[in-house]
């Protein structure tokens, strides 16, 4: 099959836009940076799109709270077109403003538009209130369902976020997320360990929630950076013993997945 | 007109970071009797037609998160009993980019406003009074420059008076003025022009036999104005060296100097220098760099947050106005700070607190850079008492350009100039020329109009819009506006063919401004290009798409006139001739005496830990990871070699190595250097150890010198003093000396003078400040190396010669002396070290490098050690050294001679580097090795213990200072 087709969607304040192409592109897809004007001026604009990349970045300045107004214009000016774009069961990945943008807008975890008083989770200020750029290491839950992550495994990556702490509604929402293997990725520590504090998790996040997914794990939000580390020479330790000889980076992995799921799909 | 006040604030006290951190600064503050403090976001919102339900939805949907937060709509959203309540809001005319987005935001859900504005509030519960609630609100949560505050539950935001403008052509009587009412004038205007500049006006408005108007008076002021014509460095000055007794008279510093080594060296890899906004240099074949380093000092003393990010927005945009625009890829930052615990009753009147001053910068650099999302790798800071009334923020940027996009053409005849950006509003008014004078406790005051209100979101959009529109060859030329705003970005674009400009046409924010104001304004997130006119169609669709603002606003000329016109009159027309090169030219005296200072005795002492521990401490040495992580430092993954390294990412990188072309190898080190202390002894030196600093640690992670180029900026006090101005000489020298010496051209550069605080009848001068940035091309990212150690058994080496030159070093500093030995540079022999450090890298036979620098070869051996997270076993008594005897064991330990690394080397790769280093004449000296465990041991030439501590220790004590 030819190389799925990947759009990065991209707006006033949007600045991993590149980097995310570029990532896509690296891992076999065909990506493209498209403004939001133009996806709410076409009448079609997805097409045959597989994969959707809302990449990082302080779209409208983060004004209000991270990825707000976004979320708004997202529901507002283009839902029923994205809306049929997961119905066609297509991929959406949202990486740090972009992961902010879709649970404010609830399609992450329903996988639909919701209004205020549905919604189950959110990202808020970092307990530092601080914005804060430092590398983490990431654990995958074993039974998580999403189709960019595989369970149980363990990587380095950077994050960059004032406003990254995930919070659950109330317990019954966060049992849910669980059953149904929609926790994708946790923060844990340099050994694994899931008995961390700050900063080894960077914001505070419940039980360390770094990224989830919808039921179907097809929509995809995290706020580490995948795309920062597609080399291994982007990592801050590369020149240390332990990563001698290492050429690829370990955030392309999910990219790679997500194109090979496409293929296969 | 329906008003509607909505109040958000976190459901949960617990999740109320910013209401936390108030108080802990409240604290800080010596409140210790508040218990709690809630932030509440407040929005005021009005329309026509905005109803009950509105409100409501607005509230809902849209202001309060709908897990974490709760909102009320004309009401209060916590109980008023909870405590006293301040509430804090922009002045009117003040813009504030929230505004711009929520009015998006509401729309998009089908609510239109007429205004709005946010405000925050604050409740503060526990034990305070109301005058210290209003001390504190001063000093710690408003900004009464942009800001006002009032305090109560019960706060009504009133609606922006807009005062329309009526146009009045204003003159100004210039004919006939005494010399004195002359300088009165230039004062009572903020001309800020001396007596033979206001005279040359005087002068030339009498040959047209007319008096200037406002508006023409202004555009002179500007232009002339220091911190666009570099009158100092392009003037004349008499220079004497009292020690000597020679004496010189010098005709241009800049081109004597600084600009002389670009000439002679003549470098064909540098493609664009001094006469753009930024300097060019050849990456590859195809793509060039350009970098450009400028300060922001004056808005930052005033405004810390609004002056810092509007510093690195400014200096964005020089690279983004260079040839036909660059692409940002990285950002650096370099400040100078007074000291951070001063006593708050030494602050001198009219300045605010060096702690409040440094977060203000940093998260105004912060907000800045991030949003635009280009990552800040390199920095620097320095503290000293002296840059309390006069902090300096230099902001850095280095972009990418595509060789056939390095050069702009000039416009002609024909074309027309567009304002491309942010709208024109009263911020920045005099900018320019408040730049060029000193400070006191009164300049809040006057120049609060100087302060500019930054909006990354704009100038990122803008930046989108250009670079598409440049691809496609929509336009023929673009500078940016800076200082003097659109006076300055005008007159320059129209100074060869001339301009007429309809200043009615430009854009505003809001009404009420002049037609000076406008011509002056320093509004930001603003960019002038010139375009054909067939062109036009294209641009505009395309500013559409990314929802960019573009206005034509002048037209060019043949006949070389600057023409103002408003709603059809003329307002101005001047002779671009005299604008540009009428300004008359000064001559200065300058004298140099050397200072004496008082020399300590060699210490005696047998035990050297505390001393290392003293250092580590040191404000200018500790960690800066408070600042680093601010700043992301990883946005568009190019980042190679970080600011901060080692086992647990948080050593001192010695210089960035970025790879800006994602999946290219080919690389780029940026590095900077900066020794102010220096200039207590000699400013000659300070400058010549600058520029080595800058090339050494292009050196210590893995880079070479052969396509280097750097940067000078100068920062300096009032040069019409000529001891200030004599160091000033003597630093312009040394950068000829060494710029030429290590064949490396400068390409850019700038300058801030008048850096003196009046207190009384006194001032206090900022020590003579020059910052040199460097960029070298990295054919492979491969050859980077870290400062980190990395495996126990390797071997330590010291690379290079230690003098006795502990003059303005900081064990110095510890003992309360500075001392006459300040370090020298000695080119015949650094260029063989680099050299040999760069082949070396090149067959990576070194497994970390760090510069010797501020504290010597122990504080670069114990940070090189704490940061890889192992111990080393150190003798010196194989140091190589020239001038020291072998029981100055402190000299050994703690000179700051320049052009000196510590290198880590495999046992197996050890023979190969000392060949190399032989070769090249490299006094090098095995010191002993990495060892497993954590203790760090230093001993005499003799085999004494000087040095016994615990890489943790050695880390906590250099990380405490900045922990905040």
């Amino acid at each position: 099959m030819q190389s799925p087709k990947a759009i990065v969607i991209r707006t006033a304040g949007t600045n991993c836009d590149e980097e995310t192409k570029f990532a896509l592109e690296h891992a076999g897809a065909k990506a493209e940076l498209i403004h939001i004007n133009h996806l709410a001026k076409e009448s079609n604009p997805f097409g045959d799109t597989k994969i959707i990349a809302i990449p990082g970045g302080f779209t409208y300045g983060d004004d209000v709270a991270s990825g707000k107004v976004l979320a708004v214009e997202l529901a507002h000016v283009i839902g029923d077109k994205l809306n049929e774009f997961v119905a066609k069961g297509g991929l959406i990945i949202g990486i740090c403003n972009g992961f902010q943008v879709l649970v404010k807008t609830g399609l992450l975890p329903d996988a639909r538009f919701s209004a205020a008083l549905e919604r189950k989770t959110t990202l808020t200020f970092n307990d530092s209130h601080k914005f804060e750029c430092r590398w983490v290491r990431l654990k995958a839950d074993s039974d998580t369902v999403c189709v960019f992550a595989e369970g149980g495994e363990e990587f380095d990556m950077p994050v960059a976020h004032g406003e990254g702490k995930f919070v659950c509604r109330d317990q019954s929402v966060l049992d849910e997320l669980k059953a149904n293997g929609q926790i994708v990725y946790r923060y844990v520590g340099a050994d694994g360990s899931a008995d961390i504090d700050y900063p080894e998790d960077p914001n505070g996040s419940v039980e360390h929630i770094a990224g989830i997914c919808d039921k179907s794990g097809r929509i995809f939000g995290m706020m580490p950076h995948p795309e920062r580390h597609i080399f291994a020479h982007q990592h801050p330790r590369a020149r240390r013993d332990e990563n001698a000889g290492k050429v690829e980076g370990e955030g392309i992995r999910l990219f790679k997945r997500a194109v090979r799921y496409c293929k296969e799909s | 007109m329906n008003i509607y006040r909505i109040e958000v604030a976190c459901a949960d006290e617990k999740n109320d970071s910013e209401g936390r951190g108030v108080l802990h600064d409240f604290h800080d503050f010596g409140l210790s009797g508040v218990t709690a403090i809630r932030a509440v976001q407040v929005y005021t919102i009005a329309g026509e037609s905005i109803t009950d339900d509105d409100a409501q939805k607005a509230g809902r949907e849209f202001f309060a998160d709908a897990v974490v937060d709760k909102f009320a709509v004309n009401s209060h959203v916590l109980p008023e009993d909870l405590g006293k309540a301040v509430e804090v809001m922009r002045k009117t005319g003040v813009m504030d980019p929230v505004e711009q987005s929520v009015k998006k935001g509401l729309r998009d859900l089908g609510i239109e406003t007429s205004w709005l504005k946010k405000s925050h509030k604050f409740i503060v519960s526990g034990q305070i009074t109301e005058p210290e609630l209003i001390d504190a609100t001063r000093r710690l949560l408003a900004n009464e420059v942009i800001e006002e505050f009032e305090i109560g539950h019960d706060v009504q935001i009133k609606a922006p008076v807009n005062t329309p403008y009526v146009f009045k052509k204003t003159e100004v009587v210039l004919s006939g003025l005494s010399d004195q009412e002359l300088e009165k004038l230039s004062i009572s205007g903020q001309l800020y022009m001396s007596l033979p500049e206001m005279k040359e006006a005087q002068a030339y408005f009498e040959k047209l036999g007319r008096n200037p108007t406002d508006v023409e008076l202004e555009t002179i002021a500007q232009t002339w104005s220091e911190h666009c014509v570099h009158k100092t460095f392009k003037g004349i000055v008499k220079y004497r060296n009292d020690d000597t007794g020679e004496e010189e008279v010098i005709d241009n510093l800049l081109k004597n100097t600084v600009a002389k080594v670009t000439n002679e060296l003549k470098k064909e890899w540098c493609w664009s220098v001094f006469v753009d906004n930024s300097g060019v240099i050849e990456f590859d074949g195809e793509m060039g760099a350009a970098f450009k380093v400028e300060t922001h000092n004056h808005p930052s003393a005033i405004e810390p947050y609004g002056g810092a990010g509007t510093g690195i927005g400014g200096c964005i945009r020089d690279p983004m106005g260079t040839g036909l625009g660059g692409k940002p890829v990285m950002n650096t930052d370099v400040f100078c700070f007074g000291l951070p615990d001063m006593p708050k009753d030494d602050v001198p009147k009219g300045c605010l607190h060096p702690l409040r001053i440094m977060k203000g910068v940093v998260s105004g650099v912060r907000d800045y850079g991030n949003r635009m999302g280009i990552p800040t790798t390199n920095g620097a800071v320095f503290y000293d008492y002296r840059y309390t009334g006069n902090p300096l923020v230099f902001c850095g940027n280095l972009a990418m350009i595509p060789k056939d996009k390095c050069e702009k053409r000039f416009p002609t005849s024909g074309q027309v100039a567009l304002v491309v950006g942010g709208g024109t509003g009263r911020d920045g008014i005099h900018g320019a020329t408040f730049s060029s004078v000193e400070l006191d406790e009164d300049s809040e005051m006057v120049s609060s109009g100087a302060v500019q209100i930054g909006n990354p979101i704009e100038e990122k959009k803008v930046l989108d819009f250009l670079l598409r529109a440049r691809d496609k060859g929509l336009y023929t030329c673009i500078t940016d506006c800076g200082a003097g705003g659109l006076s300055s970005a005008l007159g320059e674009m129209g100074e060869t063919c001339g301009i007429t400009v309809d200043l009615d046409k430009i854009p505003l924010k809001y009404e009420g401004l002049s037609y000076t104001e406008v011509w002056i304004s320093e509004a930001q997130e603003r960019m002038v290009i010139s375009a054909d006119t067939d062109k036009l169609e294209a641009l505009f669709a395309l500013a559409e798409e990314e929802n960019v603002s573009i206005t034509e606003i002048a037209k060019f000329r043949n006949d070389k006139k600057l023409i103002l016109n408003y709603e059809g009159t003329e307002v101005a027309n001047l002779e671009m001739d005299f604008l540009h090169d009428g300004c008359p030219r000064i001559t200065r005296e300058a004298v140099w005496a050397t200072p004496k200072h008082v020399e300590p005795a060699k210490s005696t002492k047998s035990d050297f830990s505390d001393d290392l521990d003293n250092i580590l401490s040191a404000w200018n040495v500790c960690s800066k990871e408070w600042i680093i992580r601010q700043y992301d430092h990883e946005v568009q993954g190019n980042s190679v070699v970080k600011p901060l390294v080692g086992v647990k990412d948080d050593g001192p990188g010695d210089a960035a190595v970025v790879a800006p072309i994602l999946g290219n190898k080919k690389a780029l080190v940026v590095s900077n250097g900066l020794n102010p202390k220096y200039s207590d002894i000699d400013p000659y030196w300070m400058a010549a150890s600058a520029i080595d600093e800058a090339l050494r640690n292009i050196i210590a992670v893995g880079g070479s010198i052969e396509r280097c180029a750097i940067l000078d900026n100068f920062c300096w006090g009032n040069c019409d003093k000529p001891d200030r101005l004599a160091g000033l000489v003597r630093a312009s020298k040394a950068c000829y000396d060494f710029g030429k010496a290590y064949g490396i051209p400068f390409i850019s550069g700038k300058d801030s003078l008048n850096n003196e605080y009046g207190v009384g009848s006194d001032t206090i001068c900022i020590p003579g400040t020059l910052l040199i940035s460097a960029m070298s091309v990295m054919d492979d990212l491969d050859c980077a190396i870290t400062m980190d150690v990395k495996t126990p058994g390797n071997k330590i080496y010291a690379v290079g010669m230690t003098y006795n030159e502990l003059g303005g070093s900081h064990f110095y500093a510890q003992n309360g002396a500075i001392g006459n030995n300040v370090p020298k540079v000695r080119p015949e022999e650094s260029t063989q070290t680099y050299k040999a450090m760069s082949e070396c890298t090149k067959q990576k036979l070194l497994r970390s490098a760090h510069d010797c620098s501020e504290g010597g070869l122990a504080a670069a051996a114990a940070e090189m050690a704490f940061a890889g997270g192992y111990g080393m076993d150190l003798i010196l008594k194989n140091m190589p050294r020239c001038g020291i005897e072998s029981d100055n064991t402190a000299a050994l330990l703690f000179s700051e001679s320049n052009s000196r690394f510590v290198v880590e080397v495999t046992p197996e790769n050890a023979a190969a580097f000392e060949v190399i280093m032989s070769e090249n004449s490299v006094p090098v000296g095995c010191l002993g090795r990495v060892t497993e465990g954590e203790v760090f041991m230093v001993r005499d030439i003799k085999g004494a213990v000087v040095i016994d501590s615990g890489i943790n220790e050695l880390k906590g004590v250099w990380q405490k200072p900045l922990a905040l």
